[in-house]
């Protein structure tokens, strides 16, 4: 049925929670198919529905999407959140790509062995305020929204992985204002105040559970 | 000056490579700042050059551009390798990505030791053979371009990464004819067969001199 949106993925966060909140804030529908088993994994593989053998894959407008950044810009562009022309996009891809890159960082601390994961959590922290956090710091001073006066995926992506962030390190943002009054604006948004309910689609943080689910479905990768 | 396009990282191909690739397969000019100590970089970050403290940047258009993919997806979109709508481009990011992957996976070989580089190589080489390489030889036995019947920056990506893993594995693609023959006809491309050819800003494989100017230029992350 031509406009129905499926999300094939584990019923977590990982890789597909990013595009959970684009379609969320785009204020489109969508699906869920939780992955539970090898089973299940193998059956979409020989069924040729994973392009790469890889998860996320988003059912929508007649194709199998993969790759979550390919899903993340088609879902941008069609939805208007992709800015006006080419050089707000590279603007937009700027900022979308580092707040991805954090939030990929913090997805992987899930990963570490327990011996190095102070080490790693450090290195998050490290990264993200005094390398990412000031960037977004002062482009929010400067404007309502990251690029071009209206909202677009890069201010989806980083309110998310500010989210994140505070998750992890409750006090991060205590010296970014400018960041916190943003976060303040992000959550009036009826689609996004809707979204942090409980309730909605989104996913609560990876816990041990969803972890070896996934290591077990994609048991390839993890021997 | 507008129009000049200038590239600033470190004299090796790294983060940087695939834009070069694009660059010269668009046909487009570029100059070179290749850095060398830990004070270059320093004068960059404080000069308020580099929006993450992070190398690729590229100057173009008036614009100091960071975060490779940004920038890659701002030449393809510029240069007319991005396909001709919406629904070609999400095709040409879901091929383009997966091959960045497989070129990502390569990156760290020269900075690891050894012992490890034995089993990351092994994790490569089934990664590609079984859940990469299939997906684009399919698609080049049925058409000469990945997608929309013309060049996009999917087939420059993925050509770049065919080579590099020829270089790592050898006989990686003895069993997949249509990427073979994909390979000699984008040789047979002018701007490619002058990419190719000894002279050209194409760089060699990463060496120990490469590994220790990134080790000192970006010492922060070594420690």
């Amino acid at each position: 049925m031509s406009g129905k949106v499926v999300l094939y993925y584990f019923d977590g966060r990982g890789k597909m929670e990013s595009i959970r909140w684009l379609l969320a804030v785009a204020g489109v529908e969508f699906e869920e198919v939780f992955l539970t088993t090898r089973a299940q994994y193998e059956k979409l593989v020989n069924d040729g529905a994973l392009l790469f053998h890889q998860v996320p894959l988003v059912e929508m407008d007649g194709m199998k999407l993969v790759q979550s950044k390919a899903i993340m810009n088609y879902i941008a562009g069609k939805y208007n959140l992709y800015g006006k022309d080419l050089k707000e996009r590279v603007m937009i891809d700027m900022y979308a790509e580092a707040a991805r890159d954090i939030m990929d960082m913090i997805m992987m601390l899930l990963f570490t062995q327990p011996e190095n994961k102070k080490s790693e959590l450090e290195k998050v922290q490290v990264k993200a305020k005094v390398r990412t956090l000031p960037a977004f710091e002062k482009a929010l001073g400067a404007s309502q929204f990251l690029v071009g006066n209206q909202l677009s995926c890069a201010d989806v992506n980083f309110f998310e992985a500010s989210l994140m962030l505070e998750e992890e390190f409750p006090t991060i943002l205590s010296s970014f204002p400018n960041i916190q009054a943003f976060q303040k604006r992000m959550k009036a948004i009826p689609a996004i105040n809707k979204f942090l309910q409980p309730g909605s689609q989104r996913k609560p943080p990876l816990d041990e559970v969803i972890i070896k689910t996934a290591k077990e479905v994609l048991s390839h990768l993890f021997k």
